[in-house]
């Protein structure tokens, strides 16, 4: 497998340490209580997200899940309009109609961000089917977890995908957890990425928190869609190091996972990837220091951001028709 | 003067929307050439128009089929759904109600969801429990979408491009029984607004409030009482939800009686909450209280005579009028 392009890799460094870094400031921010909202952690996916994102166009189309920040900000979505919808305010990207579950910024690509379990993959065949329809080129992936590879949506999306040989890149991240329910307790096949083959579409498990297998493998998903060869369902196995939700109950998961999760961790080793190639530690840390400033800022004009007006409920139901 | 079935108006409708914008599109079971147009006709000849990209024959996978045309709508097309038996609505409701409907909303504006989800079912043509139900009222419950339904083959037509036109999710609700009705036909670009009322026939003792096929039966109903003196105000609704209110009250306003009139079951009915709000604006203007007449609270039944017993019946409509008037 060819070595990952040295830019290559310094953008996705880059994008998963927004993610990671934002991760890290939002469970911060709920701690000291000074934001009290639904957050889905994505501490231990940081790498599957950014490296996703770094082989999609800009402006191709990504449909997300309640547990979407990884891609929202991998993707490049503004961050003061990020962090003004999770925080409820007029600033948001959907003026604090959303929230954290159902971010939407078209302008990046973020077309939907759904709440419902399974729901954005048939979602995501029809942005690929409007893109087959005009010839816009554009590739839509659509991000799921493991919990979702089991409800009905995704049979019929995958099914239907393959038929119409449609330019979706269907990436479940198993993060080894269906909220509560531990992977062997709610599924007995051996992984996900082999189900691809029941629908006749090309599928692939790789190791999520590794950068040399990861992204070399959402860049070929993506170049096999957008070359109108039709759907591929990549499996990156990962893990969720945090409970379902920011404060919820993680005793379920046993010791040896926890430990076997901590040897795992995709950031020390994209770390020491980086620096075998040659970037040195200064310059990583400067990149994770901008980040950090940039969120801050993010962060303090959200804070101060005026709230929405109450008429906003009465608003966006309906086009208003004159 | 050209006649029309409801077929044809749907499908010149559908026609002529493709014509004009290479945006629409068809998507559902057996709607293409090769499956026969659809199994109602409504998609015939179209793919020989338009191709297999937009007259797409889909799997049996109504959640993926209501996706798709999600996903669509998103990305700036104006696709047309069916779901072949309203029923089925059940399989897909996720992404109806928790998807296209929300999604204006939820992205503060947006991310319009503009599909047509066209569906047929009707009771009496002995399809059983699972193949029948007038299910308007479920989607007439959720915020962010219009629920249409005509009576007769012109409004067909214009409902149908009026539905394409609107920038929001439209459920078009079909009668298997009404698609021989024949109209004049009112020809290229006919529209019928959404959420505008129709009156095919003026009173002044009672409104009589329906929509779909129950239309003919009020009609029927409200030429036979005429006969004994009593006049019958039938206010078609055409668009279930938002209705139009001001039509409705208007009416109610002249007349001083309503009754209201569906197929769907009558228990938490759309016609429930029309008398209500008939109730809440007009009760100075009301001679005696709004009443209702809806389908039998049971699943529609198979048997010729129970399926024929367990629809609202013309007798029922006629007494229940001459009650509120005080001829009963």
């Amino acid at each position: 497998m060819a070595e990952i392009d040295r830019d290559k890799l310094l953008d996705i460094y880059t994008r998963t340490m927004k993610v990671n870094r934002t991760d890290e400031k939002f469970r911060a921010l709920l701690m000291q209580g000074k934001v009290a909202v639904m957050y889905y952690c994505v501490r231990g996916q940081e790498l599957v997200s950014a490296a996703a994102m770094a082989a999609l166009n800009n402006d191709d189309y990504v449909v997300c899940t309640y547990r979407g920040q990884g891609e929202q900000t991998a993707k490049g979505i503004p961050i003061e309009k990020w962090w003004g919808e999770c925080l409820g305010k007029a600033t948001g990207t959907c003026k604090g109609k959303g929230g954290t579950m159902h971010i939407t910024d078209p302008d990046t690509g973020i077309m939907v961000t759904t709440g419902v379990v399974g729901s954005g993959l048939p979602i995501a065949n029809g942005l690929a089917m409007a893109s087959q329809n005009n010839g816009d080129g554009k590739v839509t992936l659509v991000n799921f977890g493991d919990g979702a590879a089991n409800i009905g949506g995704f049979h019929e999306a995958m099914n239907m995908a393959q038929l119409y040989k449609l330019p979706v890149v269907f990436l479940c991240q198993n993060n080894r957890y269906g909220e509560h329910t531990a992977y062997a307790d709610h599924t007995d096949s051996p992984n996900i990425g082999s189900r691809a083959a029941a629908y006749g579409m090309k599928g692939v498990t790789v190791d999520g928190n590794d950068v040399n297998q990861i992204y070399p493998a959402m860049e070929e998903a993506v170049e096999h869609a957008r070359s109108g060869k039709g759907p591929v369902l990549v499996e990156a196995m990962c893990y969720r190091m945090m409970g379902h939700f920011f404060g919820s109950d993680f005793s379920y998961m046993p010791e040896d996972h926890l430990a076997e999760m901590q040897a795992e961790d995709p950031l020390p080793k994209l770390r020491a990837v980086m620096l075998e190639r040659q970037f040195t530690e200064e310059e990583l840390d400067r990149i994770v220091a901008d980040i950090d400033a940039e969120i801050a800022a993010a962060v303090d004009h959200a804070l101060a951001a005026p709230l929405p007006d109450t008429d906003e409920i009465y608003k966006d139901v309906l086009e208003e028709v004159n | 003067m050209t006649e029309i079935t409801m077929t044809q108006a749907l499908n010149l409708a559908i026609d002529e929307a493709m014509a004009e914008d290479d945006g629409v599109f068809c998507l559902g079971e057996d709607v293409a050439a090769k499956q026969g147009g659809g199994v109602f006709k409504i998609t015939s000849g179209l793919t020989e128009k338009y191709g297999e990209h937009r007259i797409r024959a889909t799997p049996i996978s109504e959640t993926a089929i209501i996706g798709a045309a999600v996903g669509a709508a998103l990305a700036g097309q104006r696709p047309i759904a069916e779901i072949m038996l309203m029923n089925f609505v059940g399989v897909c409701m996720d992404q109806i109600v928790n998807h296209a409907a929300k999604l204006r909303f939820m992205s503060g504006g947006q991310t319009p969801c503009p599909i047509v989800i066209r569906t047929t079912t009707g009771v009496g043509v002995g399809f059983g429990g699972q193949h029948s139900d007038m299910l308007e009222a479920w989607f007439a419950h959720v915020a962010g979408m219009h629920v249409v339904t005509p009576s007769n083959a012109a409004d067909a037509r214009g409902l149908m491009r009026s539905a394409i036109d609107a920038n929001d999710p439209v459920v078009f609700i079909e009668n298997i029984l009404c698609y021989g009705l024949t109209s004049e036909d009112p020809g290229p670009g006919y529209r019928v607004p959404l959420g505008k009322a129709a009156v095919p026939k003026e009173g002044s003792d009672l409104s009589l409030i329906t929509y779909g096929r129950t239309v003919l039966d009020a009609l029927e109903v409200a030429g036979d009482l005429e006969k004994e003196g009593i006049s019958v105000e039938v206010v078609d609704l055409r668009t279930i939800a938002p209705y139009d209110e001001e039509a409705v009250l208007k009416s109610v306003r002249k007349t001083g009686r309503a009754l209201t009139l569906h197929e769907a079951v009558r228990p938490f009915g759309t016609g429930a909450e029309i008398a209500a709000n008939i109730q809440e604006k007009c009760w100075d203007d009301l001679k005696g209280p709004v009443r209702r007449i809806g389908g039998t609270f049971s699943a529609v039944p198979f048997a010729t005579h129970l399926e024929q017993a367990w629809i609202p019946q013309k007798s029922d409509i006629a007494e229940q009028i001459k009650a509120s008037v005080g001829k009963g």
